[in-house]
């Protein structure tokens, strides 16, 4: 029943996005300066068929009917109710419903909210959202259907990946969609500023607050994914470059780049066709990390299990948007000659965004090289760590550099002003203090720290100086604040993090160069969808003869039958501490990963400083754009 | 001008489009058995104990050697221990532990309480020479000749199944 009652809202969603493609094609040609009021009805109905076949892939999830195929692969009626409902967008195919209805809530609240007078552009805009949405309704209801029936009825499901049982991930996903397909408007709406040759301020306004909700979400989203793998995977790390967690990183190179050329659009300085090409490139990444990630050509512990057929679906789909695009832009682009001078907030701008593309080539080669070199040559290689730190560290100095300087000069002018200022003092003063207090030899760490204390410090004047004067920009403070931060933690983190690998037997002891570890007790505990094995651990430190209990598990989960291994983290203010045990297979040893990770706390709200910035600019956008 | 543009652009992405094409029907899983009957690349290795290193052309005096990469902290390196004991006492054949991104005094401690199979002790610290022997996880045995051409692959700890079959080949 929920089967049928899913695909025929879906068949309606589909249709009425015909007709929306049919009313704006017609409305297109027509000297009307209104759109019509039956856009707007169809567009609610589209979207009320569209949740509700969401809504309906819930239910089934909620109250376990196995009926549908999707529902028995990815759930089980032991499974909490939380899980259940994560489990929805746990899966390819519930995770494209859920990719196909925020694109339809954008397609809608863009209609209804746009403030842009032209009708033209938002038809046009309409026209390619819709596009978009049948394109990804047809590769649905062909290829993916999560409605599919399943006969006979099996009683039991077969339960959900352990590692997605988690709450982190049950809203990874989510926050990730909005940022990925909120990038669909801005892509519909650059092609469509082009057709219709819109200003560059009624195009910078329209998208500005998209951009935004998109930017913030797409931040919150790598930052959950990454607090994730801290605790899930169990090996301490919060970014390990894997290129899944690059397919994030791409678009929100682009977007970031975005977010800033628009505030010289808005001003009319120039960058539109710059922005345009953003825009395109933006939701052109979004769906290389769709097809990344699904297509199963990555090997990670992200990838959805993998089909070739869908993956030809999305990279055929890619390769014709990106031509699409590039016709358009080239068709329709406006020539603009604009000179930018020198030292300006424009050509700070400017810089940054080239900061950005060079991130994003530096992570796009390391991602695609290895597919490629596997492809043509048949020699696997894996691009980790050890390439990214390589090539991007040296280049956060410039960039931490220009974002302290940049924002305290003004528009169109060309002033040169001097380094030498009681900023600089203090942040020399206080990179000293930090030098002495870390000791830490290497020039290119030691230039990178002194750059992030250089930028928020500045940032603190800057907060001060605005605060005086009640001008307050508060978001780009925060944002930048927190950026400066992020990079500093990150590196006195990777400075004084502790790691030690050994094995113990139960009641023995081992001792390393701070910490005593002794392994007190071992407990078995049943939980409704799994066992556990877990392990009392005593850790104390030599220095401050301190001591915490730590209890790692190592869960067995039985549907379907996965071991996890959980980390046990103790954490503070200032400094977690992280252990992780398993089982050596027929023995009672265990080996014992344990680490020490300084000012994880610090780089997590870092990253919400960045993120809040963002969501603070979307609400003071009304102010601003009345100055 | 732009027919250029438009061809060299159609160009690119059908080079694009064609590669990743291909590379959907790719082998996923890294799998190192292709490397069987193929020789090992020449490379220095660093001795355990000592500063020297040892390049693998001088495996070429023994009838037959055994690499296995080994290291403390890994647990199926201490269920396969006792089989690479009993590979030891075979006689023509010769036994090289490559320790693996280790701790050297950890790693002393292991082979003090569970015995040092090994003929010659080396090391690869990061991890970079191993990949030249394909190796991409740990425990992985490879049996090699004295034309240094792979004769058999372990991937994971080494079982008795195994130890026998290496006894077979190296006997014949």
């Amino acid at each position: 029943m929920l089967s049928n009652l899913g695909n025929i809202f879906v068949i309606i969603a589909l249709l009425i996005s015909f007709i929306l493609i049919f009313f704006s094609l017609r409305e297109f040609k027509t000297n009307n300066n209104l759109i019509p009021g039956k856009i707007f009805k169809f567009s609610l109905i589209q979207l009320f068929f569209s949740i509700s076949s969401f809504v309906i892939l819930l239910i089934a999830y909620i109250f376990s009917d196995f009926s549908l195929v999707n529902v028995f692969e990815n759930s089980h009626t032991n499974k909490p109710l939380f899980y259940k409902i994560s489990g929805t967008w746990g899966n390819h195919e519930g995770s494209l419903l859920l990719w196909i209805n925020i694109l339809v809530l954008f397609s809608t609240l863009f209609l209804f909210i746009n403030k842009n007078r032209d009708k033209n552009f938002k038809i046009l805009t309409l026209l390619f959202q819709n596009i978009l949405i049948v394109i990804f309704l047809i590769f649905l209801l062909i290829n993916s259907n999560p409605f599919s029936k399943l006969f006979p009825i099996p009683l039991e499901g077969l339960g959900l990946n352990p590692i997605l049982q988690d709450p982190a991930l049950a809203i990874h996903p989510p926050l990730l969609y909005v940022g990925f397909v909120g990038s669909s408007i801005y892509f519909s709406a650059a092609l469509a500023a082009l057709i219709s040759k819109i200003d560059s301020r009624s195009l910078a306004i329209s998208i500005k607050p998209w951009v935004l909700v998109s930017w913030f979400f797409q931040t919150v989203g790598i930052l959950v994914g990454s607090i994730w793998a801290y605790y899930e995977l169990g090996w301490g790390g919060y970014w390990f470059w894997d290129p899944v967690e690059n397919s994030s990183l791409m678009p929100w190179f682009v977007m970031t780049a975005l977010l800033h050329s628009i505030l010289v659009l808005e001003r009319r300085i120039g960058l539109y066709s710059w922005v345009i090409v953003l825009s395109i490139l933006t939701f052109t990444m979004s769906v290389t990390g769709t097809f990344l990630v699904r297509s199963g050509i990555l090997n990670s512990v992200h990838t959805f299990a993998s089909d070739p057929s869908r993956g030809l679906f999305i990279l055929s789909f890619l390769m014709v948007m990106i031509f699409y695009s590039i016709f358009i832009f080239f068709k329709y682009a406006p020539k603009e000659n604009k000179q930018f001078r020198m030292f300006s907030k424009e050509s700070f701008i400017i810089a940054n965004n080239w900061f950005m593309i060079f991130f994003l080539a530096v992570v796009l080669i390391g991602t695609l090289y290895p597919v490629f070199l596997d492809t043509i040559t048949g020699s696997k290689i894996s691009v980790g760590p050890p390439y990214y730190n390589l090539i991007l560290a040296p280049f956060l100095i410039p960039l931490l550099f220009l974002m302290t300087s940049g924002p305290n000069y003004k528009w169109i002018s060309s002033e040169v002003k001097s380094f030498f200022n009681l900023v600089l003092v203090v942040s020399v003063t206080l990179f000293l203090i930090t030098f002495f207090l870390i000791q830490e030899n290497s020039f290119l760490l030691n230039l990178i720290l002194f750059f992030s204390i250089y930028l928020v410090t500045q940032t603190l004047f800057d907060l001060y100086e605005s605060l005086k004067r009640r001008n307050i920009n508060i978001s780009r403070i925060i944002s930048h604040l927190g950026f400066g931060l992020l990079i500093f933690f990150i590196y006195v983190n990777h400075i004084f993090s502790i790691e030690n690998n050994f094995n113990l037997k139960l009641g023995e002891t081992k001792k390393t160069t701070h910490h005593i570890i002794k392994f007190d007790n071992l407990e078995e505990q049943s939980v409704k969808n799994y066992k556990s094995i877990v392990g009392h651990f005593s850790i104390s430190d030599l220095k401050t003869l301190k001591s915490k209990e730590l209890k790692p598990e190592i869960r067995v989960y039985d549907k379907p039958i996965t071991i996890t291994y959980e980390a046990s983290i103790k954490s503070n203010l200032f400094s977690d501490t992280y252990l992780t045990m398993s089982n050596i297979s027929d023995t009672d040893i265990f080996n014992i990963k344990f680490q020490v990770k300084p000012f994880m706390n610090f780089i997590w709200i870092s990253v919400l400083l960045l993120s809040l910035g963002g969501i603070l600019n979307f609400f003071n956008r009304e102010k601003n754009e009345k100055n | 001008m732009k027919k250029i543009k438009y061809i060299l652009i159609s160009i690119l992405f059908s080079f694009l489009f064609i590669i990743l094409y291909l590379s959907l029907d790719n082998e996923k899983i890294y799998n190192t058995q292709d490397l069987i009957g193929k020789k090992i690349s020449e490379v220095e290795i660093n001795l355990f104990q000592s500063n020297r290193t040892i390049n693998t052309k001088e495996l070429t005096n023994n009838e037959f050697t055994v690499l296995n990469f080994w290291a403390s902290w890994c647990g199926p390196c201490r269920d396969e221990h006792p089989n690479l004991v009993r590979l030891s006492k075979i006689k023509n054949l010769k036994l090289i532990g490559i320790n693996f991104k280790d701790n050297k005094d950890n790693a002393k401690t292991f082979l003090k309480e569970n015995g040092n199979p090994f003929d010659l002790l080396a090391e690869d610290k990061d991890g970079k020479n191993s990949i030249n022997f394909g190796v991409y996880g740990i425990p992985e045995t490879i049996l090699i000749d004295s034309e240094l051409r792979i004769l058999k692959k372990y991937i994971g700890p080494l079982n008795i199944k195994e130890v026998n079959e290496i006894r077979k080949i190296v006997k014949k």
